[in-house]
């Protein structure tokens, strides 16, 4: 497993990106944690409706989709929005999704994020589909895409490893092994040791890093990244984390796991090793970190409030995106509702 | 004169050379131009590229499909048999059909997904599905059915211009048994429109694809009985054409339904429906069905039970006249 940040912050190799670099990945990080419980605060008020936490997994959303391109497509999950937002999707929108309102499903013209799936697997097949129309029409654009440890079990994982091998399209599949998918660990998901190994059945390079490791993941999916823009091909990253909250704000983790090993993962927090890191180097220091996360808290609670005060739609708008026009049917049916 | 399967090829054949957009896509659909031949000579022609052998995977196929309709592409998938496109099933309905409206208008995936369909050949388990009824179900999408060459191709090239997604359903057993005059130009027929096959003033025959041809043997039995039959093609099963439905209805004041899916939550069930609510008071007799049964299509021995015939039809119709 690759790891070159260790937990201590000491280094087993070189860093693949510099210190300012890494200082802005370690404020995205935070912003991104800062989104994180803000969210799951104001769900637990009732202002959002279901949400799934992506604590702990910071370094792999922020490592990974900090190694694209601005126009490179990305195709992820609900339990993603680091990654989608460090890609450009807004807090806004991301928050209006989970407020139950379609209009936070269409992020900016420039911004190549679909809206998170929440369907398990199925999507992993778009990107393979996204990188394909690239490599017809001689762009080398590529597409990432994000899913879960239980996602692989799913077979819409299996044709799009074997499509995207086949065709050798432009793809990145990220898989982050948060160690659970609800209630079932990985342990009852597959009898493979890894996940990184199912890649070789498919003819596709895997690699296992280690997924709270900002450095280690940025560096697989860089070097994949270049490879599916060279025309060489997709490439499986498992980035072993694990998710530090329960699946969404409906579950109960202490139904499936134990509190020592939530505490041995607490341990292995990817936004500390990056500080000790950080520190290490002469490059943090508190009132730093505080004006970062007090940008974050600005940036944030403006989204929310951006996104609380959109007006709420008119009944006449759930016709209006099934098509392109409305149908005759449609219309009609519109018309029965106002 | 052209055959349905040489129609359809014709459509595709010019919607590759008129667009650079287009991709066909499907097993088998190129080495060998599918296994009804209707892509025949197509990689040939515009290389593999853009007409792709895949993997046997259907799910595989549609959902790498609205990858490239969403990158901008406009692909045309052909799945084997109507009877194989279940594993496909959840990429158009959680996908396909969704993601327009779960973007609002951001992303769009315009894509054709092809499928021949029906009975009536004799084939193996599987081969002989006629399910439209669970995709005319499916918001965000389209179904259509032609029954003629000149309307498979007129259909199949508005369907690959259409800014949404279309299925595309082909008729088995029609594909090489009629033949008519098609122009070699580019025509289209539009969407969401249904076709006056045959003007009659006594019943009104609805129907669509494969038995489009049982219902016209039927009217010209019933002619022979002094019964004047309308044969209403719907070609467009969603968005459907209520519109000609009810004007015919209106004015013959009896209807007789006819698919050969089977019966219960078929598509003839949503037909009625939209008759009783809006042309109840000028029926003169209850509506009749002719469908399949209720049952798995029986394989070919048995075959002939389950799928309507004409004389199934004219039972129905003169039933409506007994009235």
């Amino acid at each position: 497993m690759l790891q070159i940040l260790r937990p201590d912050g000491s280094l087993t190799s070189d860093p693949p990106v510099g210190i300012e670099r890494t200082r802005e990945l370690f404020a995205a990080m935070l912003t991104a944690r800062r989104y994180d419980e803000k969210a799951m605060a104001i769900q637990k008020q009732g202002r959002l409706a279901t949400y799934a936490p992506f604590r702990g997994q910071e370094a792999a959303q922020i490592g990974s989709a900090a190694a694209l391109r601005q126009d490179d497509w990305m195709v992820a999950t609900y339990r993603d929005a680091a990654a989608m937002w460090m890609h450009g999707y807004s807090w806004e929108l991301l928050l209006l999704g989970r407020m139950g309102d379609e209009r936070g499903g269409h992020p900016a013209d420039d911004v190549p994020v679909l809206p998170p799936s929440i369907t398990v697997g199925a999507h992993m097949l778009h990107a393979v589909g996204l990188a394909w129309a690239a490599r017809i029409r001689s762009e080398d654009r590529v597409a990432i895409t994000y899913f879960g440890d239980g996602a692989t079990s799913e077979g819409d994982f299996h044709e799009a490893m074997n499509f995207g091998s086949v065709y050798r399209t432009g793809t990145v599949f990220l898989c982050q092994n948060n160690g659970y998918a609800i209630s079932m660990p990985v342990s009852g998901q597959t009898a493979s040791e890894t996940l990184a190994q199912k890649a070789q059945a498919y003819g596709m390079e895997g690699l296992r890093v280690d997924g709270n490791d900002l450095f280690a993941v940025f560096s697989a999916t860089d070097t994949a990244v270049r490879k599916a823009r060279a025309g060489q091909g997709p490439t499986l990253i498992e980035a072993v984390t694990y998710r530090i909250g329960p699946h969404t704000s409906t579950d109960d983790p202490g139904r499936y796991r134990s509190n020592d090993e939530e505490v041995t993962w607490r341990d292995l927090d990817p936004v500390e090793r990056v500080r000790r890191y950080l520190v290490a180097q002469g490059a943090w220091d508190a009132p730093w970190e505080a004006q970062v996360l007090a940008e974050a808290i600005t940036d944030i609670e403006t989204a929310v409030r951006d996104a609380e005060s959109l007006p709420e739609a008119d009944g006449s708008e759930i016709f209006d995106a099934m098509y392109e026009r409305l149908t005759p049917d449609l219309a009609r049916q519109q018309g029965d509702v106002q | 004169m052209k055959t349905i399967a040489q129609s359809i090829n014709d459509a595709l054949r010019t919607a590759l050379a008129e667009r650079d957009d287009v991709v066909v896509m499907g097993e088998d659909v190129g080495r060998t131009g599918g296994v009804f031949r209707v892509t025949d000579g197509l990689l040939e022609t515009f290389g593999p590229d853009r007409v792709i052998d895949t993997p046997v995977a259907e799910s595989g196929i549609v959902g790498t499909a609205f990858g490239m309709a969403v990158a901008g592409l406009r692909p045309v998938v052909e799945i084997q048999f109507m009877g194989f496109s279940y594993p496909a099933y959840d990429q158009i309905i959680s996908h396909v059909g969704r993601i327009r409206n779960r973007s609002r208008h951001r992303f769009t995936a315009p894509m054709v997904i092809r499928m021949p369909y029906g009975g009536g050949i004799g084939a193996a388990e599987h081969h002989s599905e006629s399910t439209e009824a669970i995709y005319t179900h499916i918001p965000g999408v389209k179904v259509v059915v032609p029954s003629t060459p000149y309307d498979a191709k007129g259909l199949l090239l508005a369907a690959i211009d259409d800014p949404d997604p279309v299925i595309f359903l082909e008729p088995i057993r029609l594909y090489r048994s009629v033949k008519e005059d098609v122009p070699d130009q580019p025509i289209r027929v539009p969407i969401g429109e249904a076709r006056v096959v045959r003007g009659g003033g006594d019943v009104t025959i609805i129907t669509y694809g494969s038995m489009t041809r049982e219902s016209r043997q039927a009217a010209e039995k019933l002619a022979e009985l002094d019964v004047q039959a309308e044969i209403i093609d719907l070609r467009t099963l969603t968005p459907l054409d209520s519109d000609t439905v009810l004007a015919s209805v209106r004015s013959t004041h009896r209807a007789v339904v006819v698919h050969e899916a089977q019966r219960t939550g078929g598509f003839g069930a949503e037909v009625i429906a939209r008759i009783q609510e809006q042309g109840l008071y000028s029926l003169e007799a209850p509506i009749e069905r002719v469908t399949g049964w209720d049952i798995v299509v029986p394989l070919k021995r048995t075959e002939r039970h389950h799928l309507p015939d004409a004389d199934r039809i004219v039972r129905a119709a003169l039933k409506t006249l007994e009235a």
